[in-house]
């Protein structure tokens, strides 16, 4: 990986050095001696980062920690922003085969692009602090599709922004992205062709472009029937305005292609979700600036969408100037996203193009500002790691979320803390480590 | 048996009397798989002698060998240590910063019966037509032409066991076999190993016949398994008595041929069961009944009872982090299989994943890196056993495979380096001293059929599977 060293040797030039950070008082942190992986201006050896009221106060090589922050030493292992995981159910889905848990599907095909995810978020999930000890800070919560009978809308909902602090509020966009079924599985919704799906969603676009050039009409009956009702149709407008992205769960090569082509007639701002042949298109997605969530791992050819599945889809991708960010759409396992880089990485992958795809790459495709790289000004969401990011055998040592230090404590490690010592307590373990 | 003597050498002798042990001695219809109907045709591939030097070796014994060489001759491992005598006819391989392990063998795998593309045509992994289905054999339903064999080839998997679904209390038996591409599953079947007899505790039966005949609760559950044990001991004592010359043998009957072959030991039972308190429950089931349980699969909660799995000699087939997305599974930790190997209790790391199966190293290093987090130290040549030689006990192979000592199977992966990395891969896949596998070679990357000719075009001559 030399390309991280001569970023690290470059952002030696680039940065410029605030000599002393800003002095102050109160709960401030700093870190110091980081090897600081910026995202945005590569790497700074012996950095230090001050964090203070929720955000980066200053970070720079060689920086005095302000007089009164709480210090702590990096001592030369990687920190970085937290990461994100660009595609999952955090709070929606506790535990996926007890129906009375699951919230992430709406069953009421009167509602599609109008149905909102984050109204059904639980901020004190267990899953939260299960995922954020392992440097996981920012979510993507994602509506999923009916899993029903008959025709239902291939629009599945609203995806919503969250951030893993504590609090109450932690949906940070309630309307991040709208998320659409195309290709195999849009067709199990569609009525039994992929081209039905497409039919479906175009005919929404179409309906939603008609509306708003005639509300009034529409209001008082004058208008023609639409297939979506008046709530779908108003969901329908920043996507036609090219704001709010489209993620289109899309597999087949020939199926990124019909989707591109939907994106340039009505203006998209489309996300690719999947992609497993998207390397076949990447020169055509590269034009597009269309931007695709990987699930690294999926090298099977597990459906005849995916026969061209493989490994090295990120590294194309990416070598073929493709934003790549990463997703293993699993409820329990989010936190397996640095692993998912690592591979990719192992597959061909630039680091620092994986590392910005772990960060950076998916504030930006939903929006997000303040997140994603280390610098003055950005939320304080930051990772010390005990190596390697990207390896399977580090982790999560220090995890800060908007400026809050983590407590690295969670259902998991109760249960671990509980049966450390079996049989040498002569009491059950229900009375102990609650 | 279509093998020849003189390839298998000793340790394969050996089998082949082990196996007519069992199936020649006082049972003849719990036949080993071996010497039974659709017996192994597996004949090693062309290997070369090979010497494998200057490698880190992790032997699968607990033990560390730096600048170990291993050399493979006549499909064994021949010889291991730092000073190898290498043969004139040798392929030396230095493998300078490189790794060696074992062969990776998973002991729990549906490769072949839920194959890729994974269709409607291609769901054979669950008989979800009774509770008890222990008559059906996964092996009837493997398909040797699945594309997710090679997959696996190329992540180090040298064996797995392919093992029917959980739907059933019995879901049928399971084999065992060496990940080479064959044209039939006779060709791949593992020489001399045990049948397997997958049971399901818990949730899995409940919710397929909890709306149907039934069971629809655990109780139900451990009802089913005392009543087909009840009438596989009456089957069996007619059996022997008969073969003692005393009334007729009864009826075949392939249900119960399968549980007679657990109570006489030729088959070893893999049972499916999550939760800790139904692990207690279904020990006492086998005590009851006089049988053994070989391993708990996806053993989630294996470390609350630790002490117990140690006790009774029962291995834990884990997942690295997999929890949660049941309710059997939400008190998953990431310290399970290093808790229960610091009890001294038979740790395993195993996939149920066609995808997890091609990084068992590396599941296996998440594991390592919790436990040695959690203040259990753990170096990696013992954590390798884990995919490895514990694997092989699981299996009842661990005479043949599993570690790297001389006159075993030259089941052998040279990595690129430390397999305990993501970054690692597999370079050079043995089995039975045959290249099976070569990462810098694409003709010795097998290809099934069903890959052939998918694509109408080319993609500018970029392979999918580069």
């Amino acid at each position: 990986m030399s390309a991280r060293n001569s970023i690290a040797a470059l952002a030696a030039f680039v940065i410029t050095l605030v000599l002393v950070a800003p002095a102050s008082a109160g709960s401030s942190h700093a870190i110091v001696h980081a090897t600081a992986h910026t995202i945005s201006k590569g790497v700074i050896q012996d950095a230090t980062i001050v964090i203070k009221d929720g955000r980066i106060v200053a970070i720079g090589k060689g920086l005095k920690a302000p007089v009164g922050a709480e210090i702590i030493d990096a001592k030369g292992r990687p920190v970085t922003p937290g990461l994100f995981d660009a595609f999952g159910s955090l709070g929606v889905v506790e535990v996926e085969l007890e129906d009375a848990t699951v919230d992430s599907g709406n069953g009421d095909t009167r509602f599609s692009a109008a149905y909102a995810v984050a109204d059904a978020i639980n901020p004190a999930t267990p899953r939260i602090a299960i995922m954020r000890i392992e440097g996981l800070t920012r979510a993507l919560v994602a509506p999923a599709a009916d899993g029903g009978e008959g025709i239902r809308p291939v629009i599945a909902g609203q995806a919503a922004t969250i951030q893993l602090g504590d609090g109450d509020d932690i949906v940070l966009d309630p309307s991040a992205a709208l998320v659409v079924y195309l290709g195999e599985s849009g067709k199990a919704l569609a009525g039994g062709s992929r081209a039905a799906a497409l039919l479906q969603l175009r005919e929404a676009l179409e309906d939603a472009r008609d509306y708003a050039a005639n509300r009034g009409a529409y209001n008082e009956g004058r208008r023609r029937e639409y297939a979506r009702g008046r709530a779908d149709l108003e969901a329908l407008q920043p996507v036609l305005r090219g704001e709010l992205p489209v993620i289109v769960r899309v597999n087949r090569a020939s199926d990124i292609r019909a989707a591109l082509k939907l994106g340039r007639e009505f203006n998209l701002k489309l996300v690719v979700f999947g992609g497993a042949e998207a390397w076949m298109v990447a020169a055509d997605l590269k034009r597009a600036g269309v931007p695709v969530i990987v699930d690294v791992i999926q090298n099977l050819p597990g459906a005849f969408e995916s026969l061209g599945s493989t490994l090295t889809n990120a590294a194309r991708l990416q070598q073929a100037g493709v934003a790549v960010t990463f997703a293993t759409e699993d409820a329990g396992n989010p936190r397996n996203i640095k692993q998912l880089a690592g591979i990719a990485v192992a597959n061909g992958m630039d680091y620092d193009s994986a590392l910005a795809g772990l960060t950076a790459v998916p504030a930006r495709i939903y929006g997000m500002k303040g997140f994603g790289t280390l610098d003055v000004g950005m939320d304080a969401d930051v990772v010390v790691w005990s190596g390697d990011p990207l390896e399977v055998t580090t982790y999560a040592d220090v995890v800060f979320i908007r400026g809050a230090r983590v407590k690295m404590e969670s259902r998991q490690t109760k249960l671990r803390d509980r049966y450390q010592d079996l049989g040498k307590q002569p009491w059950p373990p229900a009375y102990r480590n609650r | 048996m279509r093998h020849s003597t003189t390839r298998f050498g000793a340790v394969s002798l050996l089998l082949l009397a082990a196996s007519m042990l069992s199936g020649c001695g006082k049972d003849k219809t719990a036949a080993a798989a071996n010497a039974g109907p659709f017996a192994s045709t597996y004949a090693p591939l062309p290997g070369k002698t090979t010497v494998i030097r200057n490698a880190i070796v992790l032997i699968g014994d607990g033990a560390r060998l730096d600048g170990g060489s291993v050399l493979l001759k006549d499909g064994k491992v021949a010889a291991i240590g730092t000073e190898v005598e290498v043969p004139a006819d040798a392929v030396v391989i230095d493998a300078k910063g490189r790794f060696v392990t074992p062969g990776i063998i998973d002991v729990h795998s549906h490769l072949g019966v839920y194959a890729s593309p994974g269709v409607n045509a291609t769901s054979d992994g669950n008989e979800a037509v009774s509770p008890n289905t222990a008559e059906v054999w996964a092996e009837h339903s493997i398909w040797p032409q699945d594309p997710q064999f090679a997959l696996a080839s190329a992540g180090g998997v040298t064996s797995m066991q392919i093992l029917p679904g959980s739907a059933n209390l019995f879901g049928g038996r399971g084999v065992t076999v060496k990940n080479v591409p064959s044209r039939t599953m006779q060709g791949m079947k593992f020489p001399g190993a045990k049948h397997g007899l997958k049971m399901a505790c818990g949730e899995n039966p409940k919710r397929v016949y909890g709306d149907k005949s039934g069971p629809q609760t655990r109780m139900g559950n451990v009802a089913g398994y005392r009543a087909a044990w009840i009438k596989a001991k009456a089957y069996k004592d007619k059996l022997d008595k008969s073969g003692k010359g005393k009334g007729d043998a009864p009826d075949r009957d392939l249900q119960l041929e399968t549980l007679v072959g657990v109570l006489s030991g030729d088959i070893i039972v893999h049972n499916h069961c999550y939760r800790a308190d139904e692990m207690a429950v279904m020990i006492d089931v086998a005590k009851e009944f006089g049988y053994r349980i070989g391993t708990f699969h996806h053993a989630v909660e294996s470390y609350k009872v630790a002490d117990l799995l140690a006790k009774e000699d029962i291995c834990s087939a884990m997942w690295a982090d997999w929890w949660g997305f049941k309710m059997e599974a939400f008190d998953g930790v990431r310290e399970n299989i290093a808790l229960v190997d610091a009890a001294g209790a038979c740790a395993i790391v195993h996939s149920d994943s066609a995808t997890g199966t091609q990084r068992l190293n590396q599941e296996a290093a998440k594991a390592m890196t919790s436990g040695n987090r959690a203040g259990i130290k753990i170096a990696p040549e013992h954590a390798i056993r884990w995919v490895t030689a514990n694997a092989a006990k699981s299996l009842g192979i661990d005479k043949v495979t599993g570690t790297l000592e001389v006159g075993k199977d030259a089941d052998v992966v040279l990595w690129s380096r430390d397999p305990f990395s993501v970054y690692a891969h597999a370079d050079q896949v043995f089995v039975d001293g045959a290249l099976v596998y070569d990462r810098a070679d694409r003709t010795r990357q097998p290809v099934s059929d069903f890959m052939l000719g998918l694509f109408a075009k080319d993609f500018g001559g970029q392979e999918v599977q580069p």
